[in-house]
């Protein structure tokens, strides 16, 4: 079993053994080992971490852009005259802070003072912002820096995406590691794995050198929709761009549908950051973390012959 | 004419200097403010070679007559506050003459009839400002092609600066002018014009009366508008605050084509 400290191939067809034979023959109580086993490969782990740092760049720096114009239209069109599907506002008020809000259509308007709208500086001073300075790309509302943080993130972004989904495809990390089997996506067994993760009991041992199925159809979501889907409708915003992939306004419906989907497909990705950094914490953060560093992942492993070294 | 203004190496060199400034932001060493700024908007010039290079000649989608908006918002300078102006305006701009000179064969004075005379061409178009938003119009005016080959530029000219009758924001040393500049490639695409109409109307004061640039396939700021003159240079680094245009000198892309 010494071989599960050894490269993949290896790995592979030891996992290919009936584990329930071996387990069988096991006499007296297995031994627990704790062993560091291969994990996320190197390729894997710089561009997982300079994504983290290009989707806070974008993210942070996108904020304050839409502070420019904090409404969202559909279609090809949309200005101050025409009806926003959504716009963060805020409205005077004869005393005291200004109203902060959120509209929906033209129905469903949230107060959101303090935190939309209308928020506090270090000072305590109010200010109509849509967004609080904590989450802004440059602090201030500065539109020109702002623009140039993003489009340098952007750049960044798409080369790695692209140097991902190389590597991806040729080392096989897609196919393998992010693929779900047919046995995974059996009804069963993403029900299972939707029980496991409500109990927040998380993949010990062996089972932990996988991804679970939900896990699987998270990051296959991002990686293969969320992450294009933010990179295209960003492009679709680009006048010169336009010109040269028309396509990409019919695909989106609309130089303003794209800067909505956009936003939205922004807003999805920091739910998907949210819950991927809690499932961090709940599985284990330092275990979890190291394996994302250093891709060696501790497992304690039942060995049924203590043969493990 | 229509040489691409950034060679191939040094585009590629900026694809690596941008990987470099990823690499310096986990070095963790204190890097200096106003350098890493001018070191990001070094893609820029990435963007510019990109768009140059996968459709220099791409045009704009064009859009039909049910897309148009109900309402074109007017941006940026609402009235030109110079007596100058004023005058040209309550003259309906019977005087106004449009100049073009600089590196040029044969400098120009165009009238508002000289130019109607010209070829014309009429376009419904996207606007797109720099803030996020859009708007539909159908523009009519002059190619500025038409009034370039009129005028033969000398083999050294590499940009056209258009300079207006605005001061967006006039500073204590009289400087704020409005002006931009493109380069040769969008001032020859079909789809660059002196527009004088808007849905059909003689251009407003507020869309830019009597003529405004369209250059369809960059954002608002590049649309100057109240255009007076035309100057073909080899380089823009003299003018305004050198960097080729009103909104450029404060921090925004010259090329506005994102």
């Amino acid at each position: 079993m010494r071989v599960f400290l050894h490269g993949r191939l290896v790995s592979i067809a030891c996992r290919a053994a009936p584990m329930t034979e071996s387990l069988a023959l096991a006499p007296a109580a297995p031994h627990r080992k704790t062993v560091f086993v291969p994990r996320h490969a190197l390729v894997t782990r710089l561009t997982h971490w300079l994504n983290a740092l290009c989707i806070f760049g974008l993210l942070m720096s996108g904020l304050n852009i839409f502070m420019a114009h904090p409404a969202l239209y559909w279609g090809q069109y949309g200005a101050d005259a025409d009806r926003p599907a959504f716009e963060i506002g805020a409205e005077s008020r004869e005393s005291g802070p200004p109203k902060g809000f959120v509209r929906f259509g033209e129905a469903t308007t949230l107060d959101t003072t303090g935190v939309l709208g209308a928020v506090r500086d270090d000072d305590g001073d109010w200010h109509q912002r849509a967004f609080p300075y904590w989450a802004t790309l440059p602090a201030s509302r500065d539109l020109s820096i702002a623009r140039r943080w993003h489009f340098f993130f952007a750049w960044l972004f798409v080369a790695n995406l692209a140097a991902y989904y190389a590597f991806g495809l040729i080392n096989g990390h897609l196919r393998r590691d992010l693929v779900p089997s047919p046995a995974q996506l059996r009804p069963s067994a993403l029900l299972s794995d939707v029980i496991h993760h409500l109990k927040l009991q998380f993949p010990q041992g062996e089972a932990a050198r996988h991804y679970n199925p939900l896990q699987k159809l998270a990051y296959l979501g991002v990686i293969g929709l969320l992450l294009p889907l933010v990179a295209l409708t960003g492009m679709t915003m680009s006048p010169g761009l336009d010109a040269i992939f028309p396509w990409l306004i019919d695909l989106f419906g609309g130089r303003q549908s794209a800067r909505t989907l956009h936003f939205i497909a922004a807003n999805l990705i920091v739910l998907f950051v949210l819950v991927h950094l809690a499932m961090v914490v709940l599985a284990g953060p330092i275990n979890e973390i190291r394996s994302m560093i250093t891709g060696k992942l501790k497992i304690v492993s039942q060995d049924p012959d203590g043969s493990l070294p | 004419m229509s040489r691409l203004l950034i060679p191939r190496r040094k585009f590629l060199g900026l694809g690596a200097l941008g990987l470099g400034a990823a690499a310096l932001g986990f070095s963790g060493r204190p890097a200096d403010a106003a350098s890493f700024e001018e070191l990001i908007a070094h893609a820029q010039s990435l963007t510019y070679g990109a768009q140059r290079l996968l459709g220099r000649n791409a045009l704009a989608r064009e859009f039909s007559a049910k897309d148009i908006s109900p309402v074109f918002k007017v941006n940026g300078t609402h009235m030109p506050d110079t007596t100058e102006y004023e005058a040209l305006l309550a003259g309906d701009f019977a005087t106004w003459r449009l100049q073009v000179e600089g590196l040029v064969a044969t400098p120009l004075s165009l009238s508002l009839a000289d130019l109607h005379a010209l070829p014309q061409r009429t376009q419904i178009t996207r606007h797109d400002c720099v803030e996020g938003w859009s708007a539909i119009g159908q523009w009519q005016g002059t190619p500025l092609a038409e009034i370039l080959k009129r005028a033969a530029p000398l083999p050294a000219a590499r940009f056209v600066v258009f300079h207006c009758a605005d001061f967006y924001e006039r500073a204590a040393d009289g400087t704020g002018q409005y002006y931009e500049s493109i380069d040769l490639v969008d001032a020859f695409h079909p789809q660059t014009i002196l527009a004088h109409s808007l849905n059909g109307e003689a251009l407003s004061v507020g869309h830019g009366a009597p003529v405004r640039l369209r250059v369809e396939r960059q954002l608002g700021y590049k649309q100057a508008k109240y255009v007076m003159r035309i100057e073909l240079v080899e380089r823009f680094d003299r003018i305004g605050r050198g960097k080729g245009g009103y909104w450029p000198d404060r921090g925004y892309e010259w090329y506005a084509g994102i």
